[in-house]
């Protein structure tokens, strides 16, 4: 099984990429000054030897902003990803398991949490907040409000395994629910859930990308969302200072896209044997 | 369908399981099936009963009530005449009424040993005796299914083969010794030279351990040799009902006779292509 | 009259590798041949190596499994050491085609079974065009007895069990392969379902459209009714090999009467019969076995049959790898039944 993974270059390619990405947000502020504070040189000053990327409107290492925003966005996203994993993961295995009023609850409340158009409720919450703003509320907010697509996809899966001959010894050698959920449905699950984890991290990278871009974003840390904010507030664009912003735009890119290769090369390994 | 009556009114004393008008019914306006239609049938202590018919025929649907792994729509189920509905407390009930089932490798966690689910069925006794009384239960059980119980230490469930994991499904009877056995199915995935000594152990089982065994399949040939009631069943409801030699012999329902027609016996043209077996097609 | 037997095996020999690299020899010196309108039916346990045999007469060999040594041959031409691209579009399918296993689930349910049955044409390197291949599979369709308009329209979910079961064949049968490899194709399923797919398999041998078939089972009994020949597999090899009426009701080898021993039948006349089983379980083929590879489950076994070598010898018309089976009829001692553990009832 895991033999198949290691042989599919989708998989290898991604995890590659991506351990790539955490070790340098990990070990690249150890191993190197980095300095978001203090002012350089001039405002964009196109990379040179001393400051690969260059300036910023400020004047501040475009690099160093870059290693922190990286820093940042991954936290985000992980922790936006567990979040919404956990949410989902808890409130679809359950729903998918007992079935009948307590799924038609569930699904009536995830229904409701997906049909709320996220990045609007998370600007309104964002603008309210100001300067409470912190990366890990950011990463709060992001995974508590898209947590739905864990549950409906964790429901389908557990909604069907729940038919299952081990599911039915389970319940006549007397066990409840909360140990079948624990013992029997989650093992069989263990795989898709990590899927499923893998593209939350990717969608909580891009959606703090998002509303960090519009200004939303935490207040006051850098993450990619913010350079690529202040890029756009500072007209990188139009002074042609692409170390401003297209860096940004790449990682973000880079990092999303990792995840997401391996979460397909993942899907065609593992989801033949969950049907 | 002529009333065949099975047993006469003075054993109805004995009666173990009953079934008065039981009916299953999914789904509603044009997706409705009605699964069991109107069942009604009483079982005697120490028997062994098949529910036979082809796929789709309600018999395993009818287990399931039994097992009270579903509920009937309508009608009611009776254990030692109560209603099984009636019985809060879940544990009591599998403690009395169990079940093999067909897949014998779907019907395991592959994640966890096999011993240590043999051990699990302990969770329906009130206390858990202790480990050591645990291992001893287990291994006699195992035992008794002509298993070493060293075979199997330290396996999970895909490294012992089809006829060995239908073997562990018995052992968990004799482990909890219930008085009703519901065997869905137990030797249709299952080589054929396995499939004796399942049936074997069905026996034995009714034999010293007095259980009422419901046998559900799909092939009457099966049915006859191991029952002493056999019940055909058809679209959700009962078409026949007697002892086999009854049965095999006057079967008063089309259905039955269908289903006789197809074993594949090798005394008789089943095929009804006359000539011998497997000639060149003309 | 000698005519050229369709599928020729001679003494093929295929073995595994395990993890650990030891060398399971899964198939070890099998040969029969099968001539056209022939059915051969192969019996045997699960473990017996009949899957891989399947696999080694279809030339489908992937690690874990290799070839070892023997021929296979299809009309005089044999169908080994093919590079993969001709393996594919000229043997499979067009020689030999496989109907798997628990046949009704192997559609893709995601198209219609036009595009299915197109796609094992096109798939062989034929470049017909659209309305060639519609005509085609109308015509086939129809042969096999099938609504062909409403059918080919169709995606396999919306079909009835019985229809699905014809089209599988019918795909499997597209091309008119030579040889039709039939892998357990009523295991699992109900007795009454069982009937109607090998009649239907029948039915298209009386269509011409299946000529020669290899039918694999554990269900020795059943081959009554669908071969003309037996093979019975035990532990790679073949244990007896004759003619249908030889093998079921007068077999030699202690393995074959086991087997049909372990026959259940409804006939009032034998009533009673019990029926019996085969304790254990195949030898593990990891190590080499000495002797009789039978005589640890050998109800008539004796002290010499695990020293010396079995080969296949002619007995009574057929061939039977036993070193007692005579030319009398029936086996020359009975087996001891031994008396059973009893358990104790509660108190």
């Amino acid at each position: 099984m895991f033999r198949g993974l290691l042989r599919s270059p989708g998989f290898i390619l991604g995890v590659g990429l991506f351990a790539l990405t955490l070790v340098a947000a990990l070990l690249l502020p150890l191993l190197m000054p980095l300095n978001v504070e203090q002012r350089v040189g001039l405002a964009y000053t196109p990379p040179s030897r001393e400051h690969w990327l260059g300036t910023d409107h400020l004047g501040i290492d475009m690099w160093s902003l870059l290693v922190h925003g990286l820093r940042s966005s991954l936290y985000v996203g992980l922790l936006a990803g567990t979040v919404a994993t956990l949410v989902g993961t808890l409130i679809g295995v359950y729903g998918g398991y007992k079935g009948g009023l307590l799924d038609d609850i569930l699904t009536v409340a995830t229904n409701l949490f997906l049909v709320i158009p996220t990045l609007i409720v998370l600007i309104l919450l964002s603008s309210s907040l100001d300067e409470g703003r912190s990366l890990t509320l950011i990463a709060l907010l992001i995974g508590l409000t898209t947590w739905t697509w864990s549950a409906r996809a964790v429901r389908a899966q557990s909604s069907s395994l729940r038919h299952r001959d081990h599911v039915a010894l389970a319940r006549i050698n007397g066990y409840g629910t909360f140990h079948i959920v624990v013992l029997h449905i989650l093992p069989y699950l263990a795989s898709y859930i990590f899927m499923v984890f893998i593209l939350q991290t990717a969608s909580g990278i891009l959606t703090e990308a998002s509303i960090s871009m519009l200004g939303l974003g935490p207040y006051d840390s850098v993450s990619l969302g913010t350079i690529l904010n202040e890029a756009i507030r500072n007209e990188a664009l139009g002074d042609g200072a692409w170390w401003a912003f297209l860096p940004a735009t790449m990682l973000v890119t880079v990092i999303a896209f990792s995840l997401y290769i391996v979460n397909t090369a993942m899907e065609s390994v593992f989801n033949p044997r969950l049907r | 369908m002529t009333a065949r009556p099975v047993m006469s009114p003075e054993r109805s004393a004995d009666v173990k399981l009953e079934a008065r008008d039981v009916s299953r019914v999914f789904g509603h306006g044009k997706g409705r099936k009605v699964a069991v239609d109107r069942v009604s049938f009483q079982i005697q202590g120490e028997e062994i009963v098949s529910l036979v018919g082809q796929s789709g025929c309600g018999k395993t649907v009818l287990a399931k009530l039994l097992l009270r792994l579903d509920q009937p729509t309508s009608g009611q189920l009776l254990f030692n005449g109560r209603d099984i509905e009636a019985e809060r407390d879940l544990k009591r009930h599998f403690r009395q009424v169990q079940a093999v089932f067909q897949d014998p490798f779907s019907a395991f966690n592959q994640f966890f040993t096999i011993r240590s689910q043999l051990e699990s069925c302990f969770r329906l006794f009130e206390q858990r005796p202790p480990p050591a009384e645990v291992a001893a239960r287990v291994d006699a059980a195992l035992r008794a299914v002509n298993i070493e119980p060293r075979e199997i230490d330290g396996k999970y469930p895909f490294e012992l083969s089809g006829g060995q994991m239908q073997r562990m499904l018995l052992a968990r009877i004799f482990i909890i010794r219930p008085e009703v056995l519901i065997a869905d199915e137990p030797t249709s995935m299952v080589d054929a030279c396995s499939r004796a000594s399942i049936l074997d152990y069905l026996m034995k089982l009714k034999r010293d351990l007095k259980m009422t065994i419901v046998f559900v399949t799909h092939d009457v040939g099966l049915a006859c040799y191991v029952s002493d009631t056999i019940y055909i069943m058809h679209c959700g409801q009962i078409v026949e009902r007697g002892a086999p030699d009854q049965v095999m012999t006057a079967p008063e329902s089309p259905v039955t006779r269908e289903l006789l027609d197809d074993i594949p016996d090798i005394h008789r043209d089943w095929l009804g292509r006359g000539a011998g077996a497997g000639a060149s097609a003309k | 009259m000698s005519t050229t037997p369709i599928l020729d095996v001679a003494d093929l020999r295929v073995h595994y590798r395990t993890r650990a690299g030891t060398k399971v020899q899964a198939v070890d010196g099998v040969s029969f041949q099968l001539a056209a309108g022939e059915v051969l039916g192969i019996a045997g346990e699960s473990g017996c190596g009949k899957t891989t045999l399947v696999s080694a007469c279809m030339g489908l060999y992937m690690p874990p499994l290799f070839y070892g040594s023997g021929s296979v041959r299809i009309n005089g031409e044999s169908i080994l050491g093919l590079d993969r691209e001709q393996h594919r579009k000229h043997v499979l399918g067009r020689k030999i085609a496989i109907i798997p296993q628990g046949a009704l689930n192997s559609l893709n349910p995601t198209r219609k079974v036009r595009d299915l049955a197109a796609d094992m044409i096109y798939s062989h390197g034929d470049r017909s065009g659209k309305a060639e291949i519609e005509e085609r599979l109308r015509e086939r369709f129809t042969r096999i007895g099938l609504d062909a308009r409403h059918v080919l329209d169709a995606y396999p979910v919306e079909l009835p069990a019985g229809t699905k079961q014809r089209v599988v064949i019918g795909v499997s049968t597209l091309l008119n392969p030579q040889v039709v490899v039939a892998d357990e194709p009523t295991s699992a399923l109900d007795v009454s379902t069982q009937k109607s797919v090998i009649r239907l398999l029948f039915d298209l041998m009386d269509r011409q459209i299946i000529s020669s078939m290899l039918f694999i089972t554990h269900e020795l009994p059943l081959l009554r009714h669908v071969s003309s020949s037996i093979a019975v597999m035990y532990a790679g090899e073949f244990v007896e090999h004759g003619r249908t009426e030889q093998v079921i009701f007068d077999g030699r080898h202690p393995y074959t009467r086991a087997l049909m021993g372990s026959m259940l039948s409804a006939d009032p006349g034998q009533r009673g019969k019990k029926p019996v089983g085969i304790d254990g379980a195949p030898p593990d083929l990891k190590h080499e076995i000495r002797g009789c590879r039978f005589a640890e489950r050998c109800p008539v076994a004796r002290p010499d049959c695990s020293g010396a070598e079995q080969p296949l010898r002619t007995v009574a018309g057929r061939a039977v790898r036993c070193s007692y089976a005579t030319a009398e009829p029936g086996v020359a001692a009975e087996p001891q039944m031994d008396a059973e553990p009893q358990m104790e009832a509660q108190p």
